[in-house]
């Protein structure tokens, strides 16, 4: 019955481990159309139902047993929970007369996820199940999208009945904003015009909303400068001549100053996330807010808006977008010399200060790889990361022209993501390139899904971004705690064509900078998986840089001498 | 700042832990907590007591808001409303102190539900800074015991409650196959 249910709700496939009170699920799943991925982790499975998530928009689907299982799956649960991506988790639990009685491989799962999920269930009997199943469907899909668990008892697996589709969810007290109020959109298109030194902040909620179309018009229609955050690359095509980059902690000097000096910020699925806004009461000092979101309580959380609208950014923008052409003709010609210079400015400071890579004679720079793999994607490849600098330096280097190409681990900031992440992006796009970008850290975190891919003949292409360090810790140790390198050395690596080998693929390692562009080619030419170990000057730190509870307008651009620029 | 919430949820497995757990989850400490029924038999009235920073509280407003089992949060701090509390009390005291003790109850308007030889158990209900008052009085008479029940809180404004009407489901439409299947 439940698989019926997942049948209803359009799931292909979806990601799991198999254990002692799951039993009946799996044996139903044996002779069923619907494609179970077998990983070799249970917060693998949750990782790579994310990957399928973000891959797609659609709702990732993992499954575990109970106890250890279930809370296997807790960090995938609350990844997925910060960067709002919709995931249903389903969990076996222990025989309904044996909860509270400590059984084997009894743990409250029900408890443990409720601060972890946007909604998580117990189902009691199996008259209740096809309706929790698909309203935890709705739930995880609707609104600002999150993760909803779902515990089923061993009993209600083994329990038969019909299944009655279900017409109707009835959630009285679950309000799902998608109209922005129509006044306020229209102050906002009236600020718009008004404000000499407007400027876009988009964010994830762009992507999960399908609404990059939308923004792309809007910037255009105003000709500002846009800057998308870390969980919003791919909102707008890298190479838009408004785009400018990711504003932040490791941001560029462009999309710091620009928000640092603009008179209007448009924020757009955003939630003024500390990594991007630095020092709060130093964040867009001399802006005017408008704050489109379709969370309520993301709304003056961090930063009070001078005109907030709740909705469905996609629907807010076709409703802006409209507004906006229509005043273009009466309201543009005010401030257009203003503007003008305005763009001209955040252009220019683009162009002074660009992200470039570094490259090097002697050894590899991490700039230098990700302007490589920038080389063979093109704008166009799935690039799934960890976290750390590899993120870092991808994200300012490596461009994407779609949304849902950019897959990393945003919110929570977890290691590990970028392996089984690439693996649920595969099975969404068998036909794409997916790369998974790793630091050499987060790759030993993920090693056990190597045999996900063999077994799967996955074609991802794995690059490790070795450093022998686990790199963001170590350049925060060397800037703040005198060099004192504690605990961050990563000494032993293993041998990466014998590790692939091992698994039935092939795999190399580089060190020496002119063999990295034939090792990049060979690695993406390979029809089948493929791990390029990629040994990278181990001391590089990720500039720009914005210090912990600094303002943004305060970055470090740059070693030896670190100069101040304000 | 002492807030006062009233929230209107449904009677379901998890729905108090949800609501207390956003507030553990920011290191708030809940002072007061009473949850009974409605009128409605699936929902539930709860009103809590929690020292919430000024700035915060219109935040914690709406995290509660977001809760799927949550129909209505309301901040009661700031506008029009009653709040009463209700307090047992046990009071031990001297023979000669009892006319005393007794005259004291009925000037705050509470009332003796049982006495004995000891002393007295006292009901009372007032707004909770009243009965502070009363029960640093009875203090006066010796040694006590109090149960007090948690403040209850009924708004005078009218708020229209807004529940969500039932969305169709991907489903419907659809037909599935009628086989007996197991979960």
């Amino acid at each position: 019955m439940l698989l019926e249910c997942m049948v209803q709700e359009g799931v292909d496939c979806f990601f799991g481990y198999p254990g002692g009170v799951t039993l009946p699920f799996y044996d139903a799943l044996y002779d069923h159309p619907i494609r179970h991925v077998l990983v070799r982790h249970e917060e693998n499975a949750c990782f790579a139902a994310e990957g399928y998530a973000r891959a797609t928009g659609k709702v990732g689907v993992c499954c575990a047993t109970s106890g250890p299982g279930a809370t296997n799956l807790i960090t995938g649960l609350v990844d997925s929970m910060m960067d709002s991506i919709p995931i249903v988790a389903l969990t076996g639990q222990v025989h309904s007369s044996l909860i509270g009685s400590d059984a084997f491989q009894e743990a409250d799962t029900f408890g443990i996820t409720r601060s972890c999920t946007k909604h998580n269930y117990m189902v009691k009997n199996i008259g209740e199940l096809a309706q929790i199943v698909h309203e935890a469907f709705y739930v995880a899909a609707s609104g600002r999208p999150g993760p909803v668990l779902v515990d089923i008892p061993k009993d209600v697996f083994q329990a038969m009945g019909h299944y009655t589709p279900v017409h109707s969810i009835h959630l009285p007290g679950y309000k799902v904003f998608t109209e922005g109020h129509a006044g306020q959109i229209r102050r906002a298109a009236q600020m718009i015009w008004e404000a000499e030194r407007p400027m876009f902040y988009a964010g994830g909620g762009i992507i999960a909303a399908g609404a990059s179309s939308e923004l792309q018009e809007l910037v255009e229609l105003v000709d500002a400068p846009a800057v998308t955050t870390l969980m919003g690359l791919g909102a707008m095509p890298s190479g838009h001549p408004n785009f400018i980059s990711m504003p932040g902690m490791h941001g560029s000097y462009a999309a710091n100053m620009g928000l640092t000096q603009a008179d209007l910020l448009i924020a757009l699925g955003v939630r003024f996330d500390d990594r991007v806004t630095g020092r709060l009461a130093a964040f867009a000092p001399r802006a005017k807010v408008i704050h489109v979101d379709i969370d309520p309580a993301e709304i003056g959380k961090n930063r009070h808006p001078d005109v907030p609208i709740v909705g469905d950014v996609k629907r807010v923008l076709q409703k802006l977008n409209r507004i906006v052409e229509e005043l273009k003709p009466a309201e543009e010609p005010r401030n257009a010399a203003p503007r003008r210079a305005w763009m001209h400015q955040v252009r220019s400071w683009k162009e002074e200060f660009p992200l470039a890579p570094v490259t090097s004679d002697t050894e590899i720079k991490p700039q230098h790889l990700m302007s490589e793999i920038d080389r063979v994607s093109g704008g166009k490849a799935i690039v799934t990361s960890d976290v750390g600098q590899h993120q870092m330096w991808a994200a300012q280097l490596i461009r994407f022209d779609q949304p849902r190409l950019w897959i990393n681990s945003g919110g929570l900031g977890s290691m590990g993501f970028g392996l089984p992440s690439a693996i649920g992006a595969q099975f969404a796009r068998p036909g794409s390139l997916v790369i998974s970008l790793v630091g050499d850290g987060g790759f030993q975190m993920a090693i056990p899904e190597l045999a996900t891919i063999a077994s799967y003949g996955l074609p991802v292409k794995i690059v490790v971004m070795n450093n022998g360090y686990l790199g963001m810790v170590r350049q925060w140790q060397d800037l703040f705690y005198n060099n004192r390198l504690s605990s961050v050395t990563l000494d032993c690596f293993p041998d990466a064509e014998k590790l692939a080998g091992a698994y039935g693929f092939k795999g190399r390692t580089v060190s020496q900078p002119h063999e990295l562009a034939a090792a990049i080619d060979e690695c993406i030419a390979e029809p089948g998986p493929y791990l390029l170990n990629v040994k990278v000057s181990p001391f590089e730190n990720v500039y720009p840089m914005v210090p912990a509870g600094g303002a943004i307008s305060e970055m470090v651009m740059g070693p030896p001498q670190p100069a101040v620029v304000k | 700042m002492m807030q006062v919430i009233s929230l209107l949820v449904e009677n379901k497995p998890g729905a108090l832990l949800r609501v207390t757990g956003l507030l553990s989850a920011r290191g708030y400490n809940i002072e007061s907590l009473t949850v009974a029924r409605t009128l409605d038999p699936e929902l539930s009235r709860m009103t809590i007591g929690v020292d919430v920073e000024e700035r915060l509280r219109a935040q914690v407003i709406k995290q509660m808001n977001k809760l799927i089992n949550v129909l209505q949060a309301t901040d009661m701090t700031d506008g029009r409303s009653i709040c009463r509390e209700m307090v047992l009390l046990k009071a031990r005291t001297r023979q000669e102190s009892r006319t005393a003790l007794v005259k004291e109850v009925e000037i705050f308007g509470a009332r003796v539900v049982d006495t004995s030889t000891d002393g007295f158990v006292i009901e009372a209900t007032g707004d909770p800074e009243k009965l502070d008052e009363f029960i640093g009085v009875m203090r006066s008479y010796g040694e006590i015991e109090v149960a007090r029940s948690g403040a209850v809180a009924i708004s005078l404004e009218s708020k229209k409650l807004r529940l969500q009407p039932p969305v169709p489901t991907r489903a419907s439409g659809s037909l599935a196959g009628n086989g007996v299947l197991n979960g």
